[in-house]
């Protein structure tokens, strides 16, 4: 049980203790599985590691690790949220229709608008959650419906293809004007945003609080609902944020976009090592956790495994990375008792 | 650590000689009845707006497309009930359903393969059950990690190929009619199904162990109640029930592809969540799991009898589910606000910041994207 919260034991506890060594392993065993992946991918196809397939990954796992930032922050507070997917669907169709609108539009303004608009799917979930008593899981299971309803009452059907799109907005998610694409330079950015609030904000804190014991959480002078509201909300506007680079990226918005998201971010977060019972994980975990998932893609196209085996290989990889970590946090567990 | 919490709370409510007095409206409210009015509401609703709604024929041929979801919803009543859960049935189904299809293709007699079939979900759902009771790794986790799988696995066995050509004896058990009646063959096995575990889940020990480990594991361990093995049996269960779905849907559509059944998870936990169970553990009823699976069918039917796209008809099964959960807690809340001081500055900005919201989202919904002057 003490293993469950040491994240929120942090700042009490001297960072030389066992619990902070315990943090550091965690993180280490998911390294130590990422580089005998890698090594033994290179030594299959040499290609691998090379600097541009890895810009390729980092291309794709971006949207990836922005949404499975927000969805760690849910986890955190021991909540989930199902409806990431039909978020992004619902912004990036009403984004794009925006965008195909007013082509002049700055770009900046697309961006803005479907942080706003996820912002607003976002806090209707955590609405439902905090004050209506409803559980996460069934909470935003009912929501991931109604967006995704949402999306083919707005289109009605029709979707916006590549050259409905102004070229500037698709060079928002692709341009290069600092070497990385702009994608990979919002992913990094959110990240390091999400770091700092996680761990050096007393909002950041309050989330790990909840998360590893509610009660206490409250008797402490937390606020409790407000912090749960707080997740779904940003949940949302890292969905919207999602949304719009996913239409610049794939320069289309479809009734189906995203469908089936929700399960790959949270598996990025949970092989990352966060609990599904809340309260613990970081933020550096959540980004190997994504990375894993993208070289994993990368890699079984490289060392050209059938693609129709590719999902079993996916599936079987992200289980073994979980039982794995659990086996060692058994061992340390062991050792310590 | 929420989870302990909740069901220690749930142990001392269990402990405690006076129950709280109930009020007289909630015994009238049992979840049951609530689902038979809406039934009744549907039913009555749909027949004034289509002539085709109350038709025997139609109600018999369209039930058999739920039928599916209803097999697997049976154990998914027991699983949750113990406070886990399975997302991983639909791949299993899928997993199973293209496993016999490709025997099938391969020329092996459609009874063994569909044989195989069974015995490769159960295994599926072993592992499921193995992985949650002996390595102890939460059941979100585990079955999230065999959705990928068990699809990646279907799709391995099947590729960009459709397993067809099942032999009119193996298509009856998902077309055929029970012999002499209009009343289709999955449906006939849907309540013999429902009542057999329905009697499981009230009428023996095994049941009532289910309702143990939903409301307080430790203490139903502690009891020498063996807990690891009836997950394991229970997730089996579910396995073996998800591999017989598979065959009956590709025996409806009379072939199988790899995406069989994709989605359909979800579709099966809203069923037992509106039937009243409780996504937590603990409680819940098998009869109202197949009340709700009535009224999920007829209004989907009945919508579908109006040309609303499927999508759509999510939203409304969607707002149903939240609904079931919001109204008792929001009735609840309003009743013990009663005796405290409201803050009328803080609902009121809350309410103002809520219309501004919405105000903001349904112009930009409404307009289907307006051209913004200056931009």
């Amino acid at each position: 049980m003490t293993v469950q919260n040491p994240p929120a034991l942090r700042a009490s506890v001297s960072r030389n203790g066992l619990l902070w060594t315990l943090i550091r392993f965690r993180e280490a065993g998911i390294s130590i599985f990422i580089l005998i992946l890698v090594i033994a991918v290179t030594v299959r196809a040499p290609s691998f590691l090379t600097v541009d397939n890895f810009k390729d990954i980092l291309l794709n796992i971006s949207i990836l690790t922005i949404v499975a930032l927000a969805q760690t922050m849910v986890i955190l507070t021991h909540g989930i949220d199902l409806s990431v997917s039909s978020m992004i669907g619902l912004v990036a169709m009403m984004v794009a229709f925006v965008v195909k609108q007013n082509p002049e539009m700055p770009v900046l303004f697309a961006v803005v608008l479907g942080m706003a608009l996820g912002t607003v799917l976002g806090s209707f979930n955590g609405l439902i959650i905090t004050y209506g008593k409803v559980p996460p899981i069934i909470a935003t299971l009912g929501t991931l419906s109604i967006y995704r309803g949402l999306v083919f009452f707005y289109s009605q059907g029709t979707w916006i293809n590549s050259f409905e799109l102004p070229t500037n907005f698709k060079l928002l998610s692709k341009g290069t004007p600092l070497g990385l694409p702009n994608m990979v330079i919002i992913a990094i950015l959110v990240a390091v945003i999400v770091y700092y609030f996680l761990n050096y904000t007393r909002t950041g804190r309050d989330i790990y609080a909840v998360g590893s014991n509610p009660d206490a959480a409250q008797f402490a002078g937390i606020r409790k609902q407000r912090i749960t509201f707080l997740v779904y909300l940003m949940s949302g506007l890292l969905c919207g944020l999602g949304a719009v680079l996913w239409v610049s990226r794939f320069e289309s918005a479809q009734t189906n976009t995203a469908l089936g998201f929700e399960l790959q971010t949270v598996a990025a977060s949970v092989v990352g090592g966060v609990s599904i019972s809340g309260g613990v994980g970081t933020v550096p975990g959540v980004l190997l956790g994504a990375l894993l998932l993208g070289i994993i893609q990368n890699s079984l196209t490289l060392i050209r495994i059938s693609p129709f085996w590719q999902l079993a290989a996916q599936g079987l990889l992200i289980l073994i990375a979980v039982i794995s970590d659990k086996w060692i946090l058994n061992r340390v567990e062991r050792t310590k008792a | 650590m929420k989870a302990q919490a909740v069901t220690e709370s749930k142990s001392v409510a269990l402990i405690s000689a006076n129950p709280p007095p109930r009020s007289f409206l909630s015994s009238f409210l049992r979840w049951e009845w609530m689902l038979v009015g809406l039934i009744f509401l549907d039913v009555l609703l749909n027949t004034r707006l289509s002539p085709f709604f109350l038709d025997a024929n139609n109600l018999a041929r369209t039930s058999s497309d739920f039928m599916e979801i209803g097999l697997m919803m049976l154990p998914m009543v027991f699983i949750i009930i113990t406070g886990n859960i399975d997302l991983s049935i639909a791949s299993n189904m899928g997993m199973s359903a293209s496993f016999m299809g490709l025997l099938h293709n391969q020329g092996v007699n459609i009874w063994v393969a569909a044989l195989a079939g069974l015995l490769l979900g159960t295994l599926g759902g072993m592992l499921n059950g193995y992985l949650v009771s002996r390595v102890k790794l939460p059941a979100l986790v585990v079955t999230l990690g065999t959705y990928a799988f068990y699809r990646g696995i279907a799709y391995g066995f099947l590729g960009d190929q459709a397993a067809r050509g099942y032999p009119k004896a193996f298509t009856y058990f998902g077309q055929g009619k029970v012999f002499g009646t209009i009343v289709p063959f999955s449906v006939a096995l849907f309540i013999v199904l429902a009542i057999i575990f329905g009697l499981v889940l009230h009428r023996t020990t095994f049941g009532r162990y289910l309702y143990s480990i939903g409301n307080n594991e430790n203490a139903t361990l502690y009891s020498g109640i063996p807990v690891a093995r009836i997950k394991f049996i229970i997730y089996t269960l579910s396995g073996f029930m998800a591999a017989l779905a598979g065959l009956i849907l590709a025996a409806r559509f009379g072939s199988t592809r790899p995406d069989i059944g994709t989605g359909l998870e979800l579709s099966v936990i809203t069923a037992v969540v509106l039937g009243g169970v409780d996504i937590n553990g603990g409680k819940g009823t098998m009869f109202g799991a197949v009340l709700s699976l009535l009224l999920i069918g007829l209004m989907r039917f009945g919508m579908g009898l109006l040309n609303i796209q499927g999508q759509v008809q999510g939203i409304v099964v969607g707002l149903l589910l939240i609904l079931s959960i919001l109204l008792p807690g929001v009735a609840g809340q309003v009743s013990s606000l009663r005796n405290t001081r409201i803050q009328w500055r803080t609902v009121l900005t809350g309410v103002g910041v809520l219309a501004v919201f919405i105000a903001f989202f349904l112009f930009f919904f409404w307009s289907r994207a307006p051209v913004i002057a200056g931009g």
